[in-house]
């Protein structure tokens, strides 16, 4: 009990983010016609907010499997790296371990990035609970939009910000953690760079692979400053 | 393929794409001891993914014309100013987001 407390309490910024965003696919599943369950269905096996929303027009339109395939492949691949931070942790945690992997979205990891613990907290199950709320909210999201969308009618424009501000707490938090800015201004400098020469669509991936590459470059200077090197 | 089985397998098919990226480095890794980048990784990589996701959610602003981004970049740095001086997640994001909220109505 006392984890799903601290779950909840831990996540309730993502609960008014999953909640609206998956509202608004829910809406769009039902515009397009497809049912209650394939909607929630769709927010319990995928569970990647930008992907499903980018799937329906796909669906609609018939789009083969394998174009599908590919976009899943670009909107998704940054997921290919945010294993990296949690492979020991999530292996502790026996039969938990592959539902905390298929879970890890942006805002999961974002809270399990920069969580702090209480005393007497165990860790494991409230790290579980945290991904499992998290899930909860975007399929009841998914399934409130699918079924009542249409009579619901409050303007709710920007609430979706909600999300860059979590983002952005998590990096004030880590910035004050860190000894060393050297990862913040390597992402910084390697996303305005690709931004500016790619434009808004494509630059996120370039952005991932060169600041990872930076960062491998980077790794005396980094390590020195963070104390790792004599661990 | 008929219409009924269309969009079970597009989600069967999305669904594997995503589980295979986010299974992608426990795979890799997931049994051997950790190679010492791979931790230095774990540790170096998690604030660069954080700030490129900041930016990330801000790809859609129109700096270029009027007014200029300014909503989100008021919002944003409501976001870290409560942050920063306050240190209470809620109240930044509450705040954060209910500044952008009327700013986009307003501008």
């Amino acid at each position: 009990m006392k984890e799903l407390r601290f779950a909840f309490k831990n996540t309730v910024p993502i609960f008014f983010t999953y909640l609206f965003i998956g509202i608004a696919f829910g809406i769009l599943m039902s515009d397009a016609g497809y049912s209650v369950l394939l909607t929630t269905a769709s927010s319990f096996f995928i569970y990647a907010g930008s992907m499903q929303l980018v799937m329906v027009p796909m669906m609609t339109s018939g789009a083969s499997l394998l174009s599908l395939a590919v976009m899943a492949f670009f909107v998704n691949a940054r997921h290919l790296f945010y294993g990296i931070g949690f492979i020991e942790k999530f292996r502790k945690m026996g039969w938990r371990y592959p539902y905390m992997i298929l879970t890890l979205t942006d805002e999961t990891y974002s809270v399990l990035c920069s969580v702090k613990y209480d005393e007497g907290v165990d860790e494991d199950k409230a790290a579980f609970l945290i991904s499992m709320l998290n899930h909860l909210y975007w399929i009841f999201g998914s399934f409130i939009g699918a079924c009542a969308g249409r009579f619901l009618q409050f303007d709710m424009r920007g609430i979706e910000f909600s999300a860059t501000a979590l983002f952005l707490v998590v990096v004030v938090n880590q910035w004050r953690r860190y000894r060393t800015r050297l990862p913040f201004l390597t992402a910084m400098v390697c996303a305005l760079g690709f931004y500016l020469l790619l434009g808004k669509e494509y630059f996120l991936i370039p952005t991932l692979v060169s600041c990872l590459a930076a960062l491998l470059f980077l790794r005396k200077p980094v390590e020195e400053r963070e104390g790792m090197a004599d661990e | 393929m008929n219409n009924a089985m269309y969009p079970i397998a597009v989600i069967g098919v999305v669904a594997a794409v995503t589980w295979a990226l986010r299974a992608f480095p426990f795979l890799l890794f997931g049994n051997r001891p950790l190679p010492k980048v791979i931790r230095y990784l774990g540790k170096a990589l998690p604030p660069a993914i954080m700030t490129i996701l900041v930016i990330y959610c801000l790809r859609d602003t129109a700096f270029s014309q009027p007014p200029y981004g300014i909503q989100e970049l008021a919002a944003c740095a409501l976001v870290v100013i409560l942050q920063v001086t306050r240190k209470n997640m809620y109240l930044s994001i509450v705040a954060g987001t209910v500044c952008y909220m009327i700013l986009i109505r307003i501008m």
